[in-house]
């Protein structure tokens, strides 16, 4: 078999003086993407460090009302987590339309994080690939990309969409990502943490090599708003969103005082949507108002050769939530 | 059947199955779950271009990696035989090129070396430092391109009067095209083997095969040596949706590599191949033309339909094998062609023919229907033929329209109102669709032995396979029936090719292939145990055979009774044991199954999304055996249907004919959530002039129709013809943008 070293990590320096700054040392979590793709030998880790042992499985609600994350809850605890049900439902809903229950039994918070595209040119180790192998170029564009592929985002380089539902509701809400790392903590907006593939899709985060994600920590919750995430597919579950939105709106009667709108599915990382935020701020809840408003989000969208579908899906993702949460 | 008849019948009761404990607590072995001594590891090198040629294989790094025992490839390979893969002589195989017979790709995912190590995960890695060198050529990458570079290749067909001309006269005319993707079948067990050889030179192969006795005999003939030398296993089969029916190349690379290496060897296909090098269903283009004349009557009908096939065999999909026979049409022509693509060979997969076949068929019937404005249920009251006028043949038993009505009675078709888009409820828009389902009945010859033990015990053994369908069970109840002796007495034994010869488990043959057999070496072994009964010894010495009963798992003469087990105890004999060999069905009648499914979808514009709420199926297979088995067949039918009406395609690159969506994540089925409110009414009218059971078969007809049903369905909900499958979301989208460049 292909060899890697093990280590088992009991603190976060541990994990982090273990994992070194190689950028062909990964840390283990739940498993579910990482060994996966080890399988596939798409990802080839010399050392493996794993950190469930690492003592970062708690969930605190901070004095100025953030909720601190440790990195290895999984996504299940997480999305049944009343302090999230209570004030972050988008989070929950979203955790929960993902992948199935054994898969959110493992998978965590941080890994969630850091999961890979789902791009199949990706998986299949042998097309160009510019994640894979920087600089061999992307069979997707003109290839299959009807599913994976993203509208927003992307570049002649790379169109693979960042899959996670979970990442989707976290833009929205707002967060910081903690790390360690060889030197020291750091924390990076949730925001710039995802990058765009750009002339560098195989650098998809801002984590230097050998940084750990010790806590996901979630902006306070928006004062009296209420929240939900609306996922669209192809089967019911266990897939993929094809478009996806997270939707957070303070109301104010029927006028909307505050909204947050981000998009699963259609972007290389998961997509804040500040346009449409801009255009629904304190006008009265309408449909008309959440089509004009979603049709922003995509002014530059570009379409492939089978996912210009995504377009105006990615807009009824918005404009549907929108409708029920406002009317709720 | 039973000359007592005072219990409840055994036959058709709901008795659950009897090989479930066992799955239940993992002590079911299939075919990777054999490990003997001794052990070798297989796993392939495959191809990655779909055309070519290996022109360089370097295997020195893999060799000298841990574990590793040989590297196979072309050039170093046991030269073998070729079957003539004849299904008269019982010894087909699917894909006939041998394994690593030239270094010629034929398709992306072939078998280029195998590596064999001491573990499997030894194997694998290895298998990742085999270094191999392509000439690629061109790929033909789909049907289009196929039709473009080679043209067809004919595949037979049936003609009767002139639909032309008729076509050409007549009112209302439709000429449509519809398409259907490959679709894999994606058993959840893996396709596996395990095979070594004896110091006699004798063979044994545990294989995941929907038919053990091919397999034995293909296996002969390519390694050339005598059937009975060979044994074949697969008592358990994790499904095969018909992927398993034939040997695939890995099967006969892990028996030919064992015996190179004088040990055990076992090979599981890795799921990205089973996408490849174990057949799939073909992509299909199927020309649609009807006509019909004032009254709504069907008058020409041509089914033209062209499907892909491999550069190394021809598999024709006979998409128009329903379309013959189904409506009443004087002037009716039916023909098939293939064309090659470098893809894999194809290979039946459930209702091969008529699943792509009337989803083409019944989609046009649905359209002919609207443009001579006729009702679609009435327009096949209508024109359903009464006998098989392609064969000038009484149908044994057909009763469709019953089916037809009861379901559309029970499905609540009148509350329809036909105008599209014009039932809604709140955001959804509510259609109705309905579609006849079809399937060729179809008896094989069969032996089958039965033994009524000392112990009180039958054992009962035939080489079929029980491919998780309820053969086991549905043998013990026809056991039981002629016995009397309750199901936990009575053991039976499948998939062994050393059994007497059985069919392979395909075509829905194996319920009336099997059962009559049985039933008559119970009916031998029971006049076996009343010569016993009433010879030297006998416990009833008295008596004549003729005068004995058999009644509640014994014998009876004058009033007196005695278990089998004192019949065999007074005789000193262990066992009474009992053979037989039924034939293949006549051809007095056309024997056929006959269906409707009447299915309800709901569109949500604002979301674009589609789902199949509910689903009426009436099915009229003749005597139904076990109402649980068969009706889980036509449950997990539709919801196949359903796959394959919304989701299922398995996806090539255009660019090179590589398969992309080639796992469980990507590739599309029905989950639990996908599954809608099924309600199965099974008709169950003994058809006895097909065999004294009166059953026809069930596995396959549940598929046929059901994409058509959810086609017209969603045609009534949006006013949109989906002409090619499957039917997604993007397919029903208004105003989608198209791409500025690739
Ligand atoms: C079949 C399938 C379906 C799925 N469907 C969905 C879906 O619908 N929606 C969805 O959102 N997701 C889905 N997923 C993805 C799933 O959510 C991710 O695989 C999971 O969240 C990854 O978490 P993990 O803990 O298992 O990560 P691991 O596999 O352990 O790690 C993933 C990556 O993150 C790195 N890593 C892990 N923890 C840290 C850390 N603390 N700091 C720095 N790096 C770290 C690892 O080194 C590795 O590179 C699906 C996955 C599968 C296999
Ligand atoms: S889209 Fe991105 S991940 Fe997919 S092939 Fe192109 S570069 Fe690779």
């Amino acid at each position: 078999m292909r060899h890697f070293d093990y280590a088992r990590a009991e603190s976060a320096q541990q994990a982090v003086a273990a994992h070194g700054s190689e950028r062909d040392s990964a840390f283990l979590a739940g498993g579910t993407t990482l060994l996966d793709l080890v399988k596939l030998d798409v990802m080839q880790p010399q050392k493996v460090v794993d950190i469930n042992g690492v003592d970062l499985d708690t969930i605190e609600r901070l004095d100025d009302g953030r909720l601190r994350i440790g990195a290895m809850v999984t996504n299940t605890a997480l999305a049944r987590d009343e302090r999230v049900v209570d004030d972050y439902a988008v989070l929950s809903q979203a955790l929960l339309a993902g992948a199935s229950t054994q898969l959110r039994n493992k998978a965590t918070t941080g890994g969630n994080v850091m999961q890979r595209v789902r791009c199949p040119y990706f998986r299949d180790g042998v097309s160009a690939c510019n994640k894979r192998e920087p600089g061999s170029g992307c069979a997707a564009i003109g290839g299959v990309n009807r599913s994976v592929h993203a509208v927003l985002g992307t570049s002649d380089n790379c169109i693979a969409t960042h899959p996670s539902d979970m990442c989707v509701a976290m833009a929205a809400i707002g967060a910081t990502v903690e790390v360690q790392g060889p030197e020291g903590r750091r924390e990076i907006d949730f925001a710039d943490f995802h990058l765009l593939p750009g002339d560098t899709p195989a650098r998809e985060h801002a984590l230097e090599a050998g940084e750990l994600i010790t806590h996901v920590t979630l902006d306070a919750p928006l004062e009296g708003s209420r929240s939900a995430y609306l996922k669209l597919r192809d089967r019911q579950s266990y897939q993929f969103a094809l478009a996806s939105s997270a939707v957070i709106v303070r109301m104010d009667g029927n006028t909307i005082r505050e909204a947050r709108v981000a998009m699963g599915g259609v972007g290389t990382k998961p997509w804040r949507a500040p346009e449409v935020e801009a255009a629904l701020k304190g006008k009265t809840a309408s449909e008309t108002l959440f089509a004009d408003a979603a049709k922003r989000a995509f002014e530059n969208a570009v379409a492939y050769a089978q996912n210009g579908y995504k377009i105006p899906l990615g807009q009824q993702a918005i404009v549907r939530n929108l409708t029920d949460l406002t009317a709720a | 059947m039973s000359d007592t008849d005072t219990k409840d019948p055994i036959i058709g009761a709901g008795v659950p199955r009897i090989d479930g404990p066992d799955k239940l607590a993992g002590r079911a072995n299939y075919a990777a779950d054999n490990l003997p001594a001794n052990m070798a590891y297989g796993y392939g090198v495959f191809s990655t271009i779909a055309k070519g040629k290996v022109t360089r294989l370097d295997v020195d790094e893999a060799k000298r990696m841990p574990g590793v025992i040989d590297i196979f490839h072309h050039g170093h390979f046991p030269s073998l035989y070729r079957t003539p893969s004849s299904f008269v002589q019982g010894n087909k195989v699917e894909e006939t090129r041998l394994p690593f017979e030239d270094e010629r790709v034929y398709y992306e995912g072939q078998f280029v070396a195998l590596v064999v190590a001491d573990s499997f995960e030894n194997a694998r890695a290895a298998a990742r430092h085999v270094k191999v060198e392509y000439a690629g050529e061109s790929a033909v990458a789909n049907l289009a391109q196929g039709l473009e570079d080679n043209g067809t290749q004919a595949g037979g067909g049936h003609s009767r009067g002139d639909a032309a001309a008729t076509f050409d006269a007549a009112d209302t005319t439709i000429d449509v095209t519809y398409h259907t993707p490959v679709e894999t079948h994606n058993p959840m067990e893996m396709h596996a083997s395990v095979a070594y050889w004896d110091a006699q030179g004798d063979l044994t192969i545990h294989d995941a095969s929907q038919g053990v006795v091919v397999e034995r005999n293909a296996l002969s003939k390519i390694f050339a040596i005598a059937p009975e030398r060979i044994t074949v296993h697969a008592p358990y089969i994790g499904s095969g949706f018909g992927s398993k029916l034939w040997t695939w190349p890995h099967a006969v690379a892990t028996a030919a590599v064992s015996r190179e290496l004088g040990r055990p060897v076992q090979l599981v296909v890795p799921r990205q191949q089973m996408f490849t090098t174990t057949g799939h269903r073909p992509e299909t283009r199927q020309r649609m033309r009807l006509a019909t004349d004032g009254n709504g009557k069907l008058v020409s009908l041509r089914h033209e339909a062209i499907n892909t096939t491999s550069f190394t065999d021809q598999y024709v999909e006979t998409c128009g094998s329903v379309t013959k026979s189904l409506y009443s049409c004087p002037d009716l022509t039916v023909s098939h062609a293939t064309t090659q693509v470098n893809r894999g060979t194809p290979t039946s997969m459930r209702a091969p023919g008529a699943a792509p076949g009337l989803f083409a068929l019944e989609s046009a019937i649905d359209e002919m229907a609207l443009a001579a404005g006729v009702d679609p249920v009435q327009f096949r009251l209508d024109n359903y033929a009464e006998r098989d006028e392609s064969q000038d043949l009484d149908f044994s038993s057909n009763h469709i329209i019953e089916a037809t009505q009861q379901a559309a009675e029970r499905f609540g078709w009148h509350d329809r109102t036909p105008e599209i888009g014009s039932m809604r409820e709140g955001r959804e828009v509510v259609g109705y669709g309905m579609a006849a389902c079809n399937w060729e009945a179809l008896k094989r010859p069969c032996d089958a032995r039965v033994s009524l033990r000392a112990d009180g015990t039958v054992f009962a053994s035939c080489a079929t396979q029980d491919i998780g369908t309820g053969t086991y069970t549905i043998v013990a109840q026809a056991v039981s029936d002629v016995t009397g002796v309750p199901l936990d007495r009575i053991t039976v034994k499948l998939g062994d090719s050393s059994y007497p010869d059985g069919p392979i488990s395909g075509g829905s043959w194996a319920t009336a292939t099997t059962l009559p057999a049985i039933a008559g070496a119970a009916r031998n072994a029971l006049d076996e145990l009343k010569r016993y009964a009433t010879g030297g010894n006998g416990i009833f010495a008295e008596a004549s055979a003729d005068d004995l009963s058999v009644a509640d798992g014994g014998l009876r003469y004058d009033g007196k009774q005695a278990s089998f087990a004192e019949v065999l105890d007074a005789a000193r004999y262990g066992s009474a044991d009992g053979e037989a060999h039924t034939e293949a069905a006549d051809s007095k009648y056309s024997y056929r199954s006959f269906g409707a499914h009447f299915v309800e979808v709901r569109w949500d514009p604002g979301i674009s999304h589609l789902r199949v709420s509910r689903v009426v199926s009436a099915i009229d297979v003749g005597k139904v055996i076990n109402a649980t088995t068969a009706r889980n067949q036509v449950e997990g039918a539709v919801v196949m249907g359903i796959g394959m009406g919304l989701f299922e395609a398995t996806e090539y690159d255009e660019r090179n004919g590589r398969p992309v969506n080639n796992d469980y994540a990507e590739y599309v089925v029905p989950v639990h959530a996908d599954q809608p409110e099924i309600d199965v009414i099974l008709l169950d009218y003994p058809d006895l002039a097909f065999n004294e059971y009166g059953a026809r078969g069930i596995g396959e007809i549940g598929v046929t129709g059901l994409a058509a049903a959810i086609g017209n369905a969603v045609h009534h909900a949006t006013g949109k013809r989906i002409r090619e499958l499957p039917i997604t979301l993007d397919k029903l989208m208004d105003d989608v943008p198209q791409a500025q460049s690739a």
